[in-house]
């Protein structure tokens, strides 16, 4: 073989590989979708991971743009958190993702990696019950605090009011709680 | 239903958030509530205060939480749509763009330049619109109450181009996947040249109200100052970041949308006050007048929405002579497109900052999971630092220079 | 107002009364500045000077129930927010009115889930209705004339 000059790798494509260097077993798997990447961890590796992906001189990725969750339910892993990192020298996007099981839906915070990761745990810990190990204030953000149940979870019904239409207006203004002075 | 009384919390369950010296009853525990002119919406703040000064702010936020992420996942992708616009109200058109531009990428759909070109004007025009209410409202709490009535004047004439090309003043609706919704009318091109016209010597007017003016100088230089990594750190974005002098920009940093064609520049300030974060803002609005000229100037002609027919719908004039078109119509009126299995994250800049879609598909027509990431919700979170050490009075122009808009904090 | 009710219908005594007091209710209402999300920024249009409401009276939006007549009620009132709501409509000293600005204080709008408070009169009685997402300024403005119309046609004995 020719010794060609190779492409210089991009950032996201040596963070992979500084990702997979480190933390071999915990690369659970890289999705590559419309050019972007996400690399799929396993929850212990998130909090060193997210040190790396920091403070490697290459990589510098110093922003955590958005945190949020999904929920596959009735499949298992029920919950999937997903980060995206932003590098700010570098102009990249990078994102990861950690699956979780329905039954230990806990994850170790980021905040002591990136300050910023705050209110969006309390926000997914409010949605989806996801509870984020050593935050120190794990509060329900958007809901009223005595709300029960995790609205953006699967199985929580929509809340959806039946519409009133001609045929069954009289019915449902019997049923409406209108307020009185 | 609800619960029947406000939240009423008491100090055992702030313990951790608030200084020792409240829980000997040192300093005072004080309401901001969700009703208050100051607030710029349904925000409350729990400010431990002594004597005037705060010494510990907690946001309690979610009074405007509207369950848009989950209303989403039950409605097709287009009729999601109309959804977006009511998250950040101010950044109708933005909020539109970042979904659009998330399930375009997710289903690989192409966009003319006819219609690149117009959506870049009307977001531009969006955020000067924004601006404007960011001024007036700023300005008001901070007792200039003219240049509210100045700003809300110039806001009706960008009301009136949106309400030319969409029919509607505010949620507009206009970008759809594949473009826009339809091509913009006779009278939209002398209209906005007009407009770019006369708000040069508008924006020197208010200016001249404001920048040199001492009582504002006193009230917002030196006041929530936050530097460089620390911002950073905290979560700033836009031009909460860019005027403690870190240069992000969407725009400029991963272009979307046709951005990179355009000449602009980014303004930064210094020394990351209140101050300087008004002046960051008034140059943005400078400077998304430049783009709007450029764009308009090169406005290329052609069609304004992709030919793909299974994702957008054919122009009704075909529906008589083409049944393939009647066809297509009628699947994407009743069903919708569908999306493969897969997951985006696109991000724009919105007047307020990093605005990104997160945008889960399954493989049918309706979205499996949209989550997003919005400036104000991580602006916010910044506050009780930035509020620290400072004065009641100070903490509404600290509100104010942070920009947020409580629906886009609680979606 | 209680000594007229008792004395009953008085012919034109009562009803020059009625004019008199109805026409100065509407000359000079001032709402309570209470706006949530979309609709108050149309609101604030409508307070602003192209379509200027204080040629109806409203020049003062008062921030404080106590101080203030009318409450707009302009934006989605989310199930956290429908106890505040409540307890500022009753620190609101009679007579009140309440003006429904908007799809989502009328009927909830476009967001029929858990969130939403599905219409504002679930939790507190309205007069107006003002349909729109969000209804123009215009919308807004005829809305208060529907009302101070409504208000021109209160008896003696609805009076609070």
């Amino acid at each position: 073989m020719e010794a060609v000059r190779e492409k210089p790798m991009s950032t996201v494509e040596k963070a992979v590989a500084a990702l997979r260097r480190e933390f071999a077993e915990s690369v659970l798997g890289v999705d590559e979708f419309r050019g972007q990447t996400q690399v799929i961890l396993d929850r212990a590796a998130l909090v060193p991971a997210c040190t790396l992906l920091r403070d490697d001189g290459d990589l510098r990725f110093n922003r955590l743009s958005a945190l949020t969750a999904v929920d596959y339910w009735p499949d298992e892993p029920r919950f999937a958190v997903a980060y995206q990192l932003y590098s700010l020298p570098n102009r990249t996007y990078f994102g990861l993702r950690v699956p979780l099981h329905g039954q230990s839906a806990e994850l170790l915070t980021l905040q002591a990696v990136f300050p910023s990761a705050d209110w969006p745990e309390r926000e997914v810990y409010d949605m989806f019950g996801i509870k984020f190990l050593g935050h120190p204030d794990l509060r329900r953000l958007l809901m009223p605090h005595d709300w029960h149940g995790h609205p953006l979870r699967k199985d929580y019904p929509l809340g959806y009011e039946e519409v009133q239409f001609s045929f069954n207006h009289d019915e449902i203004d019997r049923r409406k709680p209108y307020a009185r002075r | 239903m609800f619960p029947s009384q406000p939240f009423e919390v008491t100090l055992d369950e702030l313990k951790h958030l608030v200084s020792p010296r409240a829980l000997e009853g040192e300093t005072m525990l004080l309401n901001m509530g969700p009703q208050h002119p100051s607030t710029h919406g349904v925000l409350r703040l729990l400010l431990e205060l002594d004597g005037e000064t705060v010494v510990s702010c907690i946001p309690d936020v979610g009074f405007l939480h509207t369950g848009i992420e989950k209303n989403m996942e039950a409605k097709t992708y287009l009729k999601a749509l109309v959804m977006t616009d009511r998250m950040d109200y101010l950044n109708t058109v933005g909020n539109n763009l970042c979904y659009v531009l998330a399930v375009e990428k997710l289903v690989d759909l192409d966009v003319p330049p006819r219609a690149q070109a117009i959506r870049i004007i009307l977001t531009e025009l969006q955020r000067i619109a924004s601006h404007l209410v960011w001024l007036g409202t700023h300005a008001l709490d901070l007792a200039a109450m003219s240049t509210f009535l100045y700003c809300f004047r110039e806001r009706e004439e960008i009301l009136d181009i949106l309400e030319l090309c969409s029919g509607q003043r505010m949620m507009t609706s206009y970008i759809r996947p594949g473009g826009l919704w339809r091509d913009v009318p006779a009278g939209f091109e002398p209209a906005v040249r007009a407009f770019l016209r006369d708000f040069p010597a508008r924006i020197r007017q208010y200016e001249g109200m404001l920048t040199n003016n001492p009582l504002w100088i006193d009230r917002t230089r030196d006041i929530a100052v936050i530097l460089g990594d620390e911002a950073v750190a905290m979560g700033l974005t836009g031009p909460s970041l860019r005027g403690s002098g870190v240069d992000f920009d969407v725009r400029k940093a991963v272009p979307y949308a046709g951005y990179e064609q355009y000449a602009f520049e980014v303004p930064l300030g210094s020394r990351g006050d209140v101050y300087d974060r008004y002046l960051v803002r008034m140059e943005e609005m400078r400077q998304s007048l430049r783009i709007v000229e450029q764009a308009l100037q090169r406005l290329p002609e052609g069609p304004v929405r992709s030919d793909n027919r299974k994702f957008v719908p054919p122009p009704r004039s075909e529906l008589g002579t083409s049944m393939e078109a009647v066809i297509h119509h009628f699947k994407l009126w009743t069903e919708g497109f569908r999306a493969p299995k897969g997951a985006v994250y696109v991000a724009v800049e919105s007047p307020r900052g990093e605005l990104g879609c997160y945008l889960e598909g399954d493989g049918g027509p309706q979205p499996y999971r949209v989550h997003f990431r919005t400036p104000s919700l991580t602006n916010l979170a910044a506050l009780p630092r930035l509020a620290k050490g400072h004065l009641v009075a100070d903490l509404v122009g600290i509100i104010g220079s942070v920009d947020i808009v409580l629906g886009d904090v609680d979606r | 107002m209680g000594v007229e009710q008792k004395l009953g219908n008085m012919g034109v005594v009562t009803t020059t009364l009625e004019q008199a007091v109805n026409w100065s209710r509407t000359n000079a209402m001032w709402p309570m500045l209470f706006g949530l999300a979309c609709c108050a920024i149309e609101m604030m249009s409508a307070q602003s000077a192209a379509f200027d409401m204080s040629r109806f009276g409203m020049e003062l939006m008062r921030p404080s129930p106590r101080q203030s007549d009318l409450m707009i009620v302009a934006g989605r009132v989310s199930r956290k927010m429908a106890p505040v709501l409540r307890r500022l409509y009753d620190q609101m000293p009679d007579p009140k009115w309440v003006v429904a600005m908007g799809d989502c204080a009328s009927c909830g709008g476009v967001f029929n889930n858990y969130a939403i408070v599905q219409g504002v009169d679930e939790v507190v009685p309205v007069d107006v209705y003002v349909a729109g997402c969000p209804p123009r300024p215009e919308a807004l403005i005829h809305g208060i004339l529907t009302l101070h119309a409504k208000i021109q046609g209160e008896k003696l004995r609805d009076w609070a």
